[in-house]
């Protein structure tokens, strides 16, 4: 199958419709809320409490002994919790930083799922196979319930972040001043942080444990690239997430034995790298050429420094001088001479060069301006 | 106890042990997240070195996988160094796509790979000593004990070496970089035995089990104990006895070993984050809420000593002035009686000699901006504490 025969495909196929839809609602959820995760220095927030919620799954699983997903949901929704609460009391009660406590509710609550997982799966009963899939997630096996589910959560995140929309825009970026206006931060903070380990949980199914945390990164990562507006932020992040997971549908489906998680992530990275590289405000490429082009400049104020202080000790500032000697002083070359006389700095007339007044006007102030500004 | 089981348990001791140290400067660099990259980025590494050598316990596989963890270190730094995100984010960019790139990799040659990504993140420790090593013909042992025992020794030597570069880089940068120990090369030199270290214990461990025998065993050190040399055994020991009793707790309940050695881990933790002297959750509390009675009673005293009017002064109408609840009201009255700070006459309040002096005083630590001496002082004044 080809990637033009998946799109061809994708509304009239039952699960390649509820897959692609699944994992769209996914990116967009997981972008959304990964925007306020990556603003709030938790980004690695997420790693932990995908790890954190296997031993809900698989005591959910004990409990009910029914492998229906809605219960596990639930179980890895309190479990994330309780490792997020534990998360932050270690950092605000003992002298532990927060990567240490990240790491260590991570590797300990997962260690202990695991050791509940492996017990789980000497009992006697058929049905614990599917509990695996939660480690490393399987797309495929999304049905439309599922689907439901994760719109259900795109609605309540959309809902609350317009609702409280002012007080997290102020939260984020000045928490102080939003106590001192008497909001309630501590509601706010335990409304978000609900709200990224429910849009981790419901993600767990598609994409797994350990590539849950670059599901809500990447795409916000990849926005906060393009602007400074929160809510523009947002929305390019639910819109690269939506792509990655569309996109990530189609590549995984289109060709054997590729996984849709791994594929979905290297297509958010892929994203991630673009912005990184070529955005226009903060990209690595434009940062690079606008250096280049302040280098071009300074060395141009100096070799028009330099014809400066020759032409000031004549009377006429237009005397012709020669070229030849600029010859031994570092700025000059023939493009800079060429670029100063399109700036109509100088004229050249054969071997010979002349200041105009507007080149020596614009020379007597190069270097006055700090002058200026220390007399102030 | 079989021969078997004694490997197992001596593997799982040494392997905490290997963890245990670079781990603990991990913790005290505020790099511990970083040991979860690196867990998971070598997969790729793991992956094409098993292509080259098709054995798991080849030292060019470690080298390999090694090599890749710290190319993660590399992107994450160059990530930071940009300043396009904040720093926890490159962590979290950069080690979920190498991983993904692992794992399309195992399942686009799934054929070919005995390779299990399971196998890599969860490890199996009950299996580590059916794989031997063969020296001439003769048994010498598990690979996977030659191998960690192998890196256990050269982290140890380095660390006996380099201990005093690594302690005054790990705490002072300035200071270390001042004195001419490069930074970089400590850092490095850490990023790579941690790599290393993580390669070694994986396949008898699992990539998870690392993470927590590298954090979980300093962090439970770092909130006993602040010397560097007794946090390093003390980390050590709290790692073996979880390997120890781990293994036996896997014994008992039939279960994955890696699993229960990071739940006695946890439950280690648990105990210490609870009830550590000073730094545990309970003596936490206990602290703030003494300290908040406190400063309730010298704002108390302060009251007292600038007002000379009996109206402020009766017991009564403390309430209305101080706007304390009544039980808050109680106590404070209570401990600065039980202190001989203050005698109550006929309903009003009024201050002793001491209360006077210690007022005096600790005003005058507040103004000067002294406070930490403040503690000395009410060690001085006080009989009983709040």
């Amino acid at each position: 199958m080809s990637v033009q025969e998946y799109f061809s495909l994708v509304f009239t196929d039952y699960t390649l419709r509820t897959i692609t839809l699944g994992t769209a609602i996914l990116g967009i959820v997981c972008g959304m809320l990964g925007s306020f995760a990556v603003l709030r220095k938790q980004s690695l927030l997420g790693d932990a409490i995908s790890h954190a919620a296997l031993p809900g799954i698989v005591i959910a699983f004990l409990i009910t002994g029914a492998k229906n997903s809605n219960t596990l949901l639930v179980g890895a929704l309190i479990s994330g919790l309780i490792g997020t609460f534990w998360i932050k009391g270690i950092i605000t009660k003992t002298h532990l930083k927060s990567d240490t406590a990240l790491g260590l509710i991570l590797s300990l609550f997962f260690g202990f799922g695991m050791l509940l997982l492996t017990f789980v799966q000497k009992m006697p009963n058929a049905q614990q196979a599917g509990l695996d899939k939660y480690l490393f997630g399987q797309a495929a096996t999304l049905v439309e319930s599922d689907v439901w589910l994760m719109g259900g959560v795109m609605l309540i995140a959309l809902v609350v972040l317009v609702v409280f929309w002012k007080e997290f825009k102020l939260q984020h970026f000045d928490a102080d001043y939003t106590k001192s206006l008497g909001f309630n931060t501590r509601f706010l903070d335990v409304v978000m942080t609900a709200l990224i380990v429910l849009s981790i949980v419901i993600g767990l199914q598609t994409v797994g444990v350990v590539l849950m945390s670059a599901m809500l990164l990447a795409p916000a990562a990849a926005a906060r690239q393009w602007t400074n507006n929160l809510a523009v932020m947002i929305f390019l992040a639910a819109v690269f997430g939506a792509l990655s997971g569309i996109f990530g549908t189609a590549i995984s489906a289109t060709s054997n034995n590729l996984s849709t998680g791994p594929v979905i992530v290297l297509i958010a990275a892929f994203f991630v790298v673009v912005s990184f590289i070529f955005s226009p405000g903060r990209g690595l490429l434009f940062k690079q050429i606008r250096q280049w082009k302040n280098r071009n400049d300074l060395q141009l104020h100096k070799t028009l420094h330099f014809m400066y202080e020759i032409a000031k000790t004549h009377q006429d500032i237009s005397h012709p001088h020669a070229v030849k000697i600029l010859n031994n002083f570092q700025g000059y070359t023939k493009n800079s001479l060429k670029s100063l006389a399109d700036r109509e700095y100088i004229t050249v007339d054969g071997p010979m060069w002349s200041l105009t007044p507007k080149g020596y006007e614009k020379a007597i102030n190069l270097y006055n301006q700090q002058d200026n500004l220390l007399n102030d | 106890m079989t021969s078997a089981q004694i490997e197992i348990q001596l593997i799982a001791c040494i392997v905490a042990i290997a963890c245990a140290i670079p781990g603990a400067f991990l913790v005290l660099r505020k790099m511990a997240m970083i040991s979860d990259a690196i867990s998971h980025s070598i997969l790729p590494g793991i992956v094409i070195g098993f292509f080259l050598t098709e054995d798991l316990n080849s030292p060019w596989l470690i080298l390999l996988a090694a090599l890749s963890g710290i190319i993660t270190v590399v992107m994450v730094e160059y990530i930071q160094k940009t300043g396009l995100v904040k720093e926890d984010t490159a962590i979290g960019l950069v080690f979920p796509a190498l991983f993904s790139i692992g794992v399309i990799l195992i399942a686009k040659n799934a054929g070919d790979v005995h390779l299990d990504v399971d196998a890599v993140l969860l490890g199996e420790l009950a299996f580590a000593p059916f794989d031997r090593l063969l020296i001439g013909g003769t048994d010498v042992g598990p690979k996977s004990l030659w191998v960690i025992g192998t890196i256990l020794l050269i982290t140890l030597g380095l660390l006996i070496s380099f201990f005093k570069e690594l302690k005054i880089s790990t705490f002072d940068k300035q200071l270390a970089a001042t004195l001419g120990f490069s930074p970089v090369l400590m850092h490095y030199g850490l990023m790579s035995i941690a790599s290393v270290t993580t390669v070694g214990a994986f396949d008898a461990v699992g990539a998870i089990l690392v993470v927590a025998l590298m954090i979980a065993p300093p962090a439970m050190a770092y909130l006993l104990i602040k010397d560097l040399k007794k946090m390093l055994v003390l980390a050590c020991i709290f790692g073996v006895i979880a390997a120890l009793a781990g293994y036996w707790m896997a014994h008992w309940l039939d279960a994955s070993i890696a699993g229960s050695i990071t739940t006695v881990l946890g439950m280690l933790f648990l105990i210490i984050y609870l009830f550590a002297p000073n730094s545990g959750l309970i003596s936490v509390l206990h602290r703030q809420k003494r300290q908040k009675i406190e400063v309730h009673l010298l704002t108390f005293l302060l009251h007292l000593q600038n007002h000379q009017e009996k109206s402020e002064r009766h017991i009564n109408h403390l309430n209305e002035h101080i706007n304390w609840h009544k039980v808050r009201a109680t106590s404070v009255v209570d401990l600065a009686l039980k202190n001989n700070m203050i005698t109550i006459d006929d309903h009003i309040i009024s201050l002793t000699e001491k209360g006077r002096i210690f007022t005096t005083e600790a005003i005058n630590y507040i103004i000067t901006n002294k406070s930490a001496a403040i503690e000395d002082m009410k060690e001085r004044f006080f009989l009983f504490r709040g």
